[in-house]
Parts: structure tokens; sequence; C-alpha cells
């Protein structure tokens, strides 16, 4: 760990004006903010993050959670992953992220963790992790190991000659089945970009993960309405039981009536390099019955444009089962 | 007269005891190695190589050397000679690594220091060893997975000593297996291993003159002794080590790593103590891992099942010097009947750190493939698993041609297949059900070995009705503060609250190594015969002192027992509490010592053939929808010998079985096949069993004491309860899924081709 200056932000045009000097908001970036600190302390640890200013935004007054006028809901960025779990009107309306932030971690980092810092938490790519291995996310240009190494846990979809580091979270996931929305305060303003947009794929600038710029702050996350009627659910696999990140992962909200499926949002977890919209799923899924036939076909179509690595392979097969059963228990009727 | 003690009811031995230092661990107070501040200390922190293979080319310490706190960054230049150390008689001067750090300029695993920074806290030596620049000449690594023996003699040189490559052979197995007329011929390949205990591997040391102490979490104190004397050429008796607790070794703490020695120079070279803790990862790369095997198992049977002839040939990996043998062969050559046998082995050379014992050496692996060999040999037999065994029990040591001390293995099957309801298996696959999971049902068999560790215990009788007992044994977190008072409150009969136990420190009497299971039957004789010289003590006492109620009798006519002295003529009814008797003599204690030699490694062939033995059942369910297989139910019985202590005894089983899962579904340490790397050298990556895996576990212990190993028929149980439950978890895996897995752990990727669909 290189040495650091810790400044605490009071209010977020303080932050703002803090982070805005930064050189970067990505990779590289020598000005950061710090929230619950899982995941940012652990990569200035092994130095694979070196700022020289962390501008903590633990007290800012982003920690609701508040109904909207419309009917959906509006997370502030610090908000703890455990008290977004179990807030009623998520369990109620959202059970599709209570499930996926529960399933995530342990309960102690649940405890710490925040919406912004899980939105952008970084791949567990383990040569990403490493500064003496060679990694175009880390390093831009100096190769990536993983391609040509272990890379039994990396990405199948979104990949690119130059990474193809999935993106860990189950949060994203289930945001990104629930058209989720990012509110940004930046130097110039406020801005909102859907989930969709947050996150890039890795292309040539794997280093390149979000839109986010020099001082931009996430402020809160809004979900829009539940589409009436829905049933959402989170399901995850993995090698063990609990504690680890999804193999293949999968977030379904489903609208059924009388058996035949009229709303579908499908996004895939621990497959992708950015959390994992399947619009091609859900159009093989809308307007059919709910069966087991046009789950496989669903699956199917999600999972068409795969590339598998050299030992990642069975995660085509593995998120396809995992996308079919998330969705036979979520159109099961009680 | 006031009784200071109580006369116990029975011996506390076979009772379950809470652990006696439990109060002490779970308030912070017990003080492990790392816990120890002194004043001046300094935080040494090793650069690990990048490479794992070549040469260092140059160190620029330059800019580290100029860091805030930094006292000094050593490297081969600098650190001072540091000896290379010998293996004499027993466990005395082992070390599976010789090489000291820094000794040559060659890079021959990753992760392998080459350098030292030193500093006034651990964080400033972190930045400076970060700040160290390495340039190297990289050659490529092997670290290639599969296994071809390399050249070697047909007999070796090994960290114990040499051993033969044909380690054992009777009959004509090769002509036996040919004309068999059932036969199977198998490979099984076990991963890299590594122990990752929750404490991690570090040294305090501190110089006093040419006097060195030393503070580390070490499971054999007397060896790292002799290995620190010999390194820095002291006399022996200048060395002291102390280790008074450990968080966990399954043998990474064995034997010394090359981090110790570095503490000890730096420390010489500044004058000042020096503490060095590993990183996480550092134990991945230089502290030891169990050896990847590659295992032949060639079994011939006649179609009853009887085995008719059998031959295991395996292969491990060793680092480029060092010599580490994992006796995959251990329990091959006495566990069944089979009248033609061969066991060989051969190793590889590789660029990793160098393989070192992890819970059950040898045995585990070796287990895990002769009893998946058994498994499924059985099923081409079509017989019961359960009944295969028992048709080819042995009736005596056929390796060793000598009888077995106490063996019960066929019982161990019968009563764990009757505690799981074996009879009610069907043995096709992915026929039973359970609440729409499949259900897989398997069993495996265990063994390990029985044997006493040289020990010597000092026992003290004091005049306020309390016992103590020392010994230079280590508790390394399985009972040993607790089986040592039991054994004392036995002996004496003072109850075990009036016992005080003192352990893991070189001053007190010589201990045996904490490993192979050994402690605690290698201290049953040291402490007894301890305790009976002071009680000896204390009658020569009060026989001899004026006005004692004693005074003038004839010690053989006295009793000692329950705390209490008596004729024996009269019975124990009577009687005087002993600290009554220290008191009229003004003594405040009386003491006695107690040794006894090891029999492990003696030149003479034994008369007996000592083991424990167990087997597993286990149950794993199997959901082909989502690929997800898990363990839901083990039944593991174990004779191994008389249990002194069934609450610590059963902990050991049950946390042997949730390794053995691990074993069976999760662990494997990766190489990279680029760099050499154990990349997957963090808690995150590197996968282990956690409670939620974890099914409901029954342990069943026989209890036959074993009285040729010593006077209470105790044996260790440390690691028998890993062996044979990855064979028990792969054929419950075949089971339910019909898929044979023969390279751990069993992976998504294996199951998915299973054709149980539903
Ligand atoms: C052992 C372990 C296991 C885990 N297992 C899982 C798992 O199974 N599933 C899973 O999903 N996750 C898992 N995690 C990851 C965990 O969810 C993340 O570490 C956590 O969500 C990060 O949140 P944080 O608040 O601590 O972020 P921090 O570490 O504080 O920050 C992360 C990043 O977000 C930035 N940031 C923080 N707040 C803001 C803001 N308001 N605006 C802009 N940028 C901001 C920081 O600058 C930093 O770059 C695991 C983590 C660990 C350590
Ligand atoms: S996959 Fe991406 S993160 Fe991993 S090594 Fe390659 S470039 Fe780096």
């Amino acid at each position: 760990m290189k040495i650091f200056e810790l400044t605490r932000a009071d209010d977020p045009r303080q932050a703002i004006a803090a982070a805005a000097k930064a050189n970067t908001a990505q990779q590289g970036a020598d000005i950061r903010f710090i929230a619950g600190g899982t995941n940012l302390v652990d990569y200035m640890k092994l130095n694979v993050e070196t700022p020289r200013q962390l501008v903590d935004v633990n007290h800012l007054p982003f920690d609701k959670i508040e109904a909207l006028p419309d009917g959906g809901l509006s997370i502030g960025a610090v908000v703890r992953n455990s008290d977004l779990a179990y807030h009623p009107i998520v369990r109620k309306n959202y059970a599709v992220l209570s499930e996926a932030l529960l399933s995530g971690a342990s309960p102690q980092l649940r405890n710490m963790a925040t919406t912004a810092g899980n939105l952008l938490q970084r791949t567990r790519c383990m040569y990403f992790r490493d500064t003496a291995m060679p990694c175009n996310k880390r390093e831009p240009g100096s190769g990536c190991a993983a391609i040509t190494g272990v890379n039994r846990g990396l990405a199948i979809l979104g990949t690119s000659e130059h990474c193809i580091a999935s993106n860990p979270s189950d949060m994203n996931v289930a945001l990104a089945a629930l058209e989720a929305t990012i509110h940004i305060s930046g130097p110039k303003g406020e801005r909102s970009v859907t989930i969709g947009d947050f996150h890039l794929l890795p292309g040539n600038t794997p280093n390149r993960e979000t839109v986010l710029e020099p001082g931009d702050l996430i402020t809160h996350v809004t979900l829009p309405p539940p589409s009436p009627g829905n049933r959402s659910l989170y399901l995850k696999l993995r090698d063990r039981a609990s504690f680890e990140f999804a193999l293949a992962s999968a977030a379904v909200v489903i609208t059924a009536d009388g058996g035949k499926i009229t709303r579908a949002r499908v996004a895939l977890g621990g497959v992708g390099t950015k959390p994992w919209r399947s619009m091609e799923a859900e159009g093989e899924l809308t307007g059919q019955s709910a069966t087991q036939a046009v789950f496989q076909k669903a699956a199917e179509a999600a999972l068409r444009d795969a590339k598998p690595q050299s030992q990642n392979g069975f995660k085509v097969e593995l998120a396809k089962r995992c996308l079919v059963h998330a969705l036979k228990l979520v159109t099961q009727t009680a | 007269m006031p009784t200071t003690q109580e006369i116990p009811t029975a011996s506390p031995i076979g009772r379950g005891t809470p652990r006696i230092d439990g109060p002490l661990k779970v308030s912070g107070a017990a003080h492990y190695a790392s816990d120890f501040h002194f004043p001046e200390l300094l935080y040494a922190v090793p650069v690990e190589a990048t490479i794992a293979n070549g040469k260092i080319r140059q160190l620029d310490t330059a800019a580290a050397e100029k860091m805030p706190g930094v006292r000094a960054i050593f490297h081969r230049k600098n650190i001072g000679k540091i000896f290379r150390s010998s293996a004499g008689k027993g466990n005395e001067g082992i070390c599976i690594e010789r090489r000291p750090a820094f000794e040559d300029d060659v890079v021959r695993y990753y992760g392998q220091y080459v350098a030292l920074a030193v500093a006034d806290t651990f964080e400033s030596a972190k930045a400076a060893a970060d700040a160290v620049v390495v340039t190297y000449a990289k050659e490529k690594p092997n670290v290639e997975f599969k296994l071809t023996a390399d050249h070697d003699p047909d007999t070796v040189e090994t960290s114990y000593g040499p051993e033969k490559r044909v380690q054992s052979e009777r009959g004509d197995a090769a002509a036996a297996f040919a004309s068999a007329p059932v036969k199977l011929d198998q490979t099984y390949v076990t991963p890299a291993e590594t122990h990752v205990p929750i404490e991690l591997q570090g040294t305090t040391a501190m110089w006093d003159g040419d006097h060195l102490t030393v503070y580390e979490e070490s499971q054999a104190i007397f060896n790292l002794r002799s290995v620190l004397a010999q390194m820095f050429g002291l006399p022996y008796e200048n060395v002291r080590v102390i280790t008074k607790f450990v968080g966990s070794g399954f043998g990474s703490k064995l034997w010394p790593w090359t981090h110790c020695p570095l503490a000890v120079a730096a420390a010489r070279q500044l004058g000042k103590p020096v503490k060095l803790v590993l990183g996480r990862k550092m134990t991945f790369q230089a502290a030891g891992h169990r050896a990847h095997t590659q295992q032949r198992l060639r079994l011939g049977a006649t179609p009853e099942g009887k085995l008719v002839s059998l031959q295991q040939d395996y292969v491990y990996e060793r680092s480029m010097l060092e010599e580490y043998h994992e006796n995959c062969g251990e329990a091959t050559s006495f566990h069944y009947s089979v009248p033609n046998l061969r066991v060989h082995f051969g190793r590889a050379r590789r660029n990793i750190g160098t393989p070192s014992d992890m819970r059950g050496p040898g045995a585990v692996p070796g287990l895990y493939a002769t009893e998946s060999a058994m498994n499924e040999l059985a099923d081409q037999l079509k017989l019961d698993l359960v009944q295969f065994r028992i048709l080819n029990e042995p009736k005596i040591d056929e390796g060793e041609g000598i009888p077995f001390s106490s063996r019960h293995y066929v019982e161990c099957l019968q009563l764990g297949a009757e505690k799981f309801g074996w009879s009610k298996r069907n043995p096709d696959v992915g026929s039973m059900k359970r609440d729409g999971l499949t259900l897989g049902w398997g069993v495996a068999g265990a063994a390990w070995i029985a044997t006493r560790d040289d020990a010597a215990a000092n026992v003290e009788l004091r005049d306020d009705g309390s016992v103590r007992v020392a010994c230079g044994v280590q508790d390394i977190g399985t009972g040993t503060y607790t089986v040592l008072a039991l054994l004392t409150a036995d002996k004496t009969g003072v109850p075990v609250e009036k016992v005080e136990v003192v352990l893991g420190d070189t001053m007190l009497p010589h201990g045996p190594v904490s490993g192979g299971s050994w402690a605690t039957a290698s201290v049953v004789p040291a402490v007894f015969a301890a305790a009976d010289n002071a009680m000896t003590a204390l009658l020569n006492a009060a026989t001899t002192t004026p006005g004692s109620p004693f005074e003038n009798r004839k010690q053989d006519d006295l009793a000692f027992k329950g705390g209490r002295v008596f004729v024996k003529a009269d019975g124990p009814g009577g009687g005087v509490p002993f600290a009554d008797l220290l008191k009229r003599a003004d003594l405040r204690l009386v003491t006695g010592s107690g040794r006894s030699e090891g029999i492990f490694g003696s030149k003479a062939k034994p008369k007996f053939s000592m083991h424990s033995y167990g087997c597993h059942f286990a149950e794993v369910t199997w959901q082909p929808e989502i690929a997800r297989l898990r363990v839901s139910r083990v039944v593991t019985v174990i004779d191994g010998g008389r249990i002194i202590n069934p609450l610590a005894g059963r902990n050991q089983i049950e946390g042997a079985v949730v390794m053995g899962i691990g074993m069976a579904l999760l662990e494997h340490t990766t190489y990279d096949p680029q760099n050499g790397a154990p990349i997957n050298s963090n808690l995150a990556d590197y996968i282990v069993a956690v409670n939620a895996d974890v099914p409901k576990l029954e342990v069943h212990f026989l209890d036959y004491p074993d009285l040729e190993l010593n006077a209470i028929g105790a044996r260790g149980i440390g690691e028998i309860g890993l062996a044979g439950i990855a064979a028990a978890i792969t054929a419950a895996t075949n089971h339910a899924t019909g898929v044979r897995v023969r390279e751990l752990p069993i992976r998504i990727e294996d199951l998915l081709k299973s054709s149980v669909l539903a």
C-alpha cells in the first residue's frame, strides 16, 4: 500500500471538487472516493490501486432508501448492502435485488459495502490482482495473462481479445433486470445513466470500466415502479454453498398472465464482462407460455454469442441451466 | 483434619472434557507466537521473487533504503552467514527446504525470498519491500501438470532418509494381474493443496549475546531448536523456542520454513528483536503444500471378489532442490489381503515451492486412490462396496508379516453401515431419490500409522493440593493442554481443575512433535512415569518425615490414589491428602521426571503393526437442473485406540471430514502455466469448505485400547479422519450422477457430463 491522504467530505460539492482534480475516474485514478472500502482497500493493499488521496463519502446525505411518488424506489449511494437487502419495500417489490445482495459476500462485508461501491466493484480476475502479472486492465498494453492462463472464472459474453474479466457483482445483475438508473453528480452538474449504459465493454480499453469522469459522484440509484403482478428471483451457482462469487447467476423478473409471459426481464451474472442483460432471452419469453421448451429457447438465445476460453466452456451450459431453472422457479405457481 | 482435595469418583479419561485453555482463547488472553511484543521490536517483510525459474540479475535497494523508518534491506550480500542444517535421529534437525534463503542468486520457484526489508513498523517494512526493484534473467518454469517420473536410482534420498522406490513387494503382482479374471487399471490424480491454517506462519527472533530466543508457531519446537542451532552455529542450549498456542498447522508448521532463519539473521545483524509474519499469499508460495500426485492403480480379482493382485505406481511433484517424500503407499501394503502386491514410486521436479507434510501426508492422497480403485472394482464385480472390503480383510499385516496390535476395520464398516442405513442402498446409478433430489451413497476406508515419538515430562505435586505438569510439546489447537491435564488427573487422582499444564517451551522437558497424530500417544508414558516418580517422592517424604502419620512405614505398604495417601491394608477409606503430607514435611513441592523412547524410525523390526482404522459413509445430493452436488450426510467410524477426550476427539474427526469435503469438491492450488505462480493464493480464490457446505456429521469411536502402544492404549486421531473421505464422496458422486471423477476436486465441469438428468 502506498501512503495516501484521507479527507472526509461533509457535502457533495466538496467531494466533487476534490475528486475533479483526479487524472481519471478509471484504473490508475490518483484520487478516489472511499465508501465501505471493502473493495478499494483490498486493491490498495495489493498496489493495484494506488491513489494518493481518498475522499471519504460515508458521511454524505445519501444513506436513505425512499419510495418515489411514481411507485419506484430511490436508493442512496452509501446505503449499506445489508440495509438494502432487508428493507421492507425491497423485499416486497424487488425480491430479486434482496436475494442478489444476500447471495453475495458475507454478513460482515454486506454491513460495510455500499450501493455505489458495489456498482463499482472490480473484477476478481487473479491476474488483475497481482501487479507482477501482465494485465491490460491494470496496465494497458501489457497483455492479458488470463486468456492464455487460468480463466475458469472469467467471462464468456462481451469479451474482447484484450480482456475477458467478468463483472463480479451480484447486485448489478439484479439492477440490470430491474432496469435501474444511476444518478451522478459531477463537476458539470447532474446526470443519470441507465444501468445498461453505465458499465463499458472491455473492447480496446479494458482499463475503462464505466462512463464515470473525474469528480463524478454517484448519489443514488433509482428503480422504476415494479411492474404489476411480477415475480422476481435471483439464482446463483458456484462451487461451494456460500461466500463465493458466481460462476453463473440469473436475475429474472417475470410477469405472467394465465400461464402466458407478458413481460420478461432477464440478466445474467458471472458470465459477462458487465452485468449481462439479455434482451434476446426476453424476446424469446415475451408472449410465450411458461414451459421448459420456451425457457430452453430463451437460454439458448442468451448464450448464443458466448465465446468460451480454454477453461470456462462449461459456463455456457451452466448459465443455460441456471437461467432455465430460475425461470422455472419464478413461474411456478406457489 | 481439613481436606484439600476431593476424591474424584472415576478417572476423567474417556469423559468429554471442554478444553482447559478455552477461556483463554475466547477472551483473547491466549498469546500466539506473533502476539508477543518487545521494546524496540522491528518488523520484517520479505521480497518475493516474481519469477519461478531464473537468476537474480540485479537487486536495487537504493530507493527502499531511503524510505522512512527503514532499518535495512537484507539480501545475499549482507544477511551474514546462515549455515545449512542436517537431520539427526528421529525428529531432530528436520528441515524440508534445506537451502537457506539468499544462499545463491538462483530462483527456483515463484515467491522465493530474494530480499528482506526491516523497518520500525510493519507498514514501512511492507512499503520498502515493495520498493525493492529486482531484475531477473528469466527462464520458462516447469509447472507442467502431467507428471512423468524423473530418472532416479532404485533407492533415493528423501527428507526423511533413504527410500527404496519399490516400496513394498510380494508375490508377482504383474503376472497375477495379467492372468486375473477381473481387472481394473485406472489413474487417480490429486492436485497440490495448501494447508491455509487461519494463523499465519511467523517468527519473532531475539538475541541476547549468543543466546537466541524465537517465538514461532511451531508444531515441533525441539526440532526447530536443533535446526536453528545448526544454522547459526550455536550451542544447542543457547537456543530457546517458545510456542504457547498454535492457530492450526495441518503440517505446515511442523518443519521450519526459510522465513524463520531470515528473521533470526536480521535480528542478529541489527541487534534488535525482529518480527516476521507471512502474508497469506506467501504461505501458498514458500510454506509448504501437499504435493500433487498421480497414481496408477492396477487391481486384479477373482469373479467372487478376492483380490489377487494390487499394483500402485505413483508419481509426485517435488521442488527443484528438495526431496520431500509424499508416501502415497503408506497404507497400501497392509490394508487388504492380497497375495501379489507391488508399490512403487517416482518423482517429478517442478519449479514449485517445496511440498511438505499436510494432514495425513501420503496416506490421504494414497487412500483416495486405493479406496477409489476398490470402489470401482467392486462396482465392476457387482459386489457391495462394504462386502467387497470385508471379503478382503487380512489376518495379519501382509506387508510386514507381523500381527496387528489392534485392528477392528471390519467392525468399523459394519457399525458404519448400520448407522448409515447402508442396507437400503440400491446400487443402480441415479436410482435413489429424496425431496426431488437424486442421492448418491459411497463408502471408503481409512488407516493411519500409530506410533510414538521420544517424550519427556515433569510432574510436581504441590502443597496447595495442585499438580503441575510440564512438557515441551505443542498444543496446535487439538487439545493437548487438556490431554495432559486429563492424564495427570487420572494418575494422581487430583481433579482436572487443579492441574496446571505448561507446554510449548524448549526450557521444558523434551516433548514430541505435534504431527503424525503422535503427540498424545507419545506423552502418555512420559507423563505417567513422571507422575509415578513424583508420587514416589511424596511417599518418601511421607515415610521419613517425623510426625507424619506414615512415619517409618514401608513405602510398599502405602498407596497413592485419588490425591490421597493411605495404607493399602486399610483401604482407601481413610488416608491423608498429599498436600497435608507436604506441609507437614515443610515441602512446597515434590517433583518427578519421566521419559519414554519413541518407536518411530527405530531400526528394530516391530512386533506389531500399529495403525488406526476407520471408514466414512457419505451421502451426496445431486440436482442436475443446476449441476449442484452437495454432501448431505457423513457417518464416520474410527478405531483410534482409547479415546482420552471424546469431546476433542470428535472435534478432530469432524474437522477432518470438513477438510475432506474440501478435498473432494473444492481445494486445489493452481500454478499459472506461464509464470509458475500459485495463482489462487488467497482465501477468496483458494476455496475451502464453509459452514454451509457442512452437513450433519456423525462420528463413532470404537474405543478399543491399543495397549501395545502405551499403557492406556491411546492413539492420536488428528489425521485419520481425513483419510478416505474423498474416495467416499467420489463414490457417492458416481452413484448419484454416473460420473466417475478420478482427478480431484470434483468440479461442476465433470458433473455437467452426468446423464442423470432428473
Ligand atoms: C471476501 C469478499 C467476498 C465478496 N463476495 C462477493 C459476492 O459474492 N458477490 C458480490 O457481489 N460481491 C462480493 N464482494 C464484493 C463486495 O460486494 C464489494 O466489495 C462491495 O460491494 C464494495 O462496496 P464498498 O462500499 O465497500 O466499496 P469501496 O471499496 O469503498 O469502493 C469501491 C469503488 O467504488 C468507488 N465509490 C464508492 N462510492 C462511490 C460514490 N458514491 N461515487 C463514485 N464512486 C464511488 C470507490 O472509489 C471505489 O473505486 C466480496 C468482497 C470480498 C472482500
Ligand atoms: S482478463 Fe482482463 S483483468 Fe484479467 S488479465 Fe486479462 S486483461 Fe487483466
